[in-house]
């Protein structure tokens, strides 16, 4: 461009100002992990509001369970959050329990922590691969993640018989007993899975393009964050160092030495890094509980539960750590076999809330990383 | 939350609410509310008591004795905080659980969304499902139903046989 050109710029292009448009994201998107639809305003490329729109995948499950009895929502549970369904199993299993007063032997107890605590290295292993696919890393950190997931994957299909709607929890314990091809497997997971957190850690936590897209972006500040009820990782990259494992010390929790990571602003990049430390956490809890259950009884698994529960009347809630956040069963009994009132605590449904206020002010294309970050399954939204 | 700490609390809620707004303590330690104090209990548990953390908020419908119920389960999480810290917590973690009745025939509880946000989808849900109404909520409307269902599919009234828009 010659000088003259350029004084020929007109400069009030700046003063026409633009007109706010909207534009719809979803339902069906590659990054809505799920069904999930957005309305956002714009004013240029900067959001103005945004509204969520849900409820695609709602099966209205909480009433389908008031129309069987305990042990038959089960496998209900498991595709609450079809990613995690060992930690779906169990505060389900822990609120029947408290209802009607089962005892849960050791050994099942150690059974227990060894599925919640490899649902979450499975889980957050795949919420950095999906994070990087909605920046655009396309499909390649995935492959990494899901090469992981298929080992602890086998573990599950070992155990219960089934890869990924377990089903493996049962009223006072679980449903068999480990095989013995396990126990080698399993240490043979817990001893590498932290050379594949290294090798993860190496290609991204000091990359430069997801430094440039997570730092800084969809700050939840941690008073906000406790009003908004939001839990687990989220909440903990908020600086907000609360951990249900830690605070009930349900299952076996107290007696184990594991630290609760946290962040320092509770940006996307936050949320990363404490999946990844939550992951080593982990490892070690793995490694306590392998020494716990060498002690324990094989086939001790299940204490003395009639074939239909039919709790006295009344209301429990139990709640656990699942790898998303707190999830909670609130049931309600009239003494029957059924339950009168069956309602799920879903953390990704509550975590969804404050995401207008973490994306207001934001670019369109940082929504995708904030949504992400926050790690959500839709079925568990919508129940 | 049992023994003496739900003893605690309770006589201090006492103190704070008008007579007669705390209308029973179960034996499990559920408070149960006149719907009218909901908000000051609320107030007073978040400011003074520290349950800073909604976890929890439904309903049940209550059909023989024809009323709803909504459920409130609270947590201390600045305080559960400590514990994680290392620290002695100081004070109650929880839950407190809060229930309030309703006539199902007319069912308005106020909103609790200006003490605890986190109650600004889960109350949506509770009107969409259980057809409850909260008072003050600011967006009060259906969350995972479309706008012209009619009906509340967890009333246990509720017939699912007819099915509605295709």
């Amino acid at each position: 461009m010659s000088e003259e050109a350029a004084v020929h710029v007109p400069m009030e292009i700046e003063d026409l100002g633009t007109e706010p448009i909207t534009l719809n994201v979803g339902p069906q998107h590659p990054s809505t992990h799920g069904v999930f639809r957005m309305k956002l305003q714009l004013q240029g490329e900067t959001i103005v509001s945004l509204e969520p729109i849900l409820g695609y995948l709602h099966r209205c499950q909480e009433k389908l369970a008031e129309g069987r009895n305990y042990l038959q929502s089960i496998p209900y549970t498991d595709r609450l959050d079809y990613v995690c369904s060992m930690t779906n199993n169990h505060p389900y299993v822990m609120a029947v329990e408290k209802l009607a007063g089962i005892e849960v032997p050791r050994r099942a107890e150690c059974i227990r922590v060894v599925m919640d605590e490899l649902t979450r290295l499975l889980n957050h292993a795949l919420f950095v691969g999906f994070l990087l696919n909605d920046m655009g890393a396309w499909l390649t950190p995935v492959q990494y993640a899901l090469r992981e997931r298929e080992k602890i994957l086998d573990l599950f299909e070992m155990a219960s018989g089934s890869r990924m709607m377990c089903n493996y929890m049962r009223f006072g314990g679980v449903a068999h007993d480990l095989p013995e091809e396990f126990m080698p497997l399993l240490t043979k997971v817990v001893e590498e899975f932290p050379a594949f957190v290294d090798e993860y850690e190496r290609m991204l936590t000091t990359n430069e393009v997801l430094l440039a897209r997570c730092k800084n972006v969809g700050i939840l500040p941690p008073d906000r964050a406790v009003a908004y009820g939001v839990t687990g990782p989220v909440l903990r990259a908020s600086t907000v160092a609360y951990d249900v494992r830690k605070v009930e010390r349900y299952s076996l929790y107290g007696e184990l030495d594991f630290y609760v990571p946290v962040g320092t602003i509770g940006d996307v990049y936050d949320r990363y890094l404490v999946r990844v430390y939550e992951m080593r956490q982990s490892v070690r809890i793995l490694e306590q509980v392998m020494k716990l259950l060498a002690e324990t009884q094989p086939g001790d698994i299940q204490s003395k539960v009639p074939k239909t529960v039919k709790p006295p009347a009344g209301d429990a809630y139990a709640r656990i750590e699942s790898p998303k956040g707190e999830l909670g069963f609130y049931l309600v009994s009239d003494g029957s076999e059924k339950p009168y009132r069956w309602r799920v605590r879903a953390p990704s449904f509550v975590n969804l809330t404050p995401l207008e206020e973490m994306c207001r002010g934001h670019k369109v294309a940082d929504v995708i990383v904030i949504f992400g970050s926050i790690d959500v399954t839709m079925a568990e939204v919508d129940r | 939350m049992a023994g003496a700490e739900l003893e605690g609390l309770r006589a201090r809620m006492e103190k704070a609410l008008p007579q007669g707004a705390l209308q029973e303590v179960q034996a499990d330690g559920a408070m149960q509310i006149r719907p009218n104090a909901l908000l000051r209990a609320g107030q007073f548990l978040r400011d003074q008591e520290g349950f800073d953390y909604l976890s929890n908020v439904t309903g049940v419908d209550w059909i023989e004795q024809g009323q709803f119920e909504v459920v409130y389960h609270l947590y201390a999480m600045r305080r559960g905080e400590r514990i994680v810290l290392g620290k002695d917590p100081d004070g109650p973690l929880g839950p407190v659980v809060l229930k309030v009745r309703v006539p199902r025939g007319d069912p308005a509880v106020p909103s609790v969304v200006p003490i605890w946000p986190s109650a600004l989808w889960q109350e949506r849900e509770v009107y969409d499902l259980m057809g409850i109404r909260f008072d003050g909520h600011p967006d009060l409307k259906r969350i995972y139903l479309w706008d012209e269902f009619e009906d509340h599919p967890l009333r246990k009234d509720y017939s699912p046989e007819e099915v509605q828009g295709e």
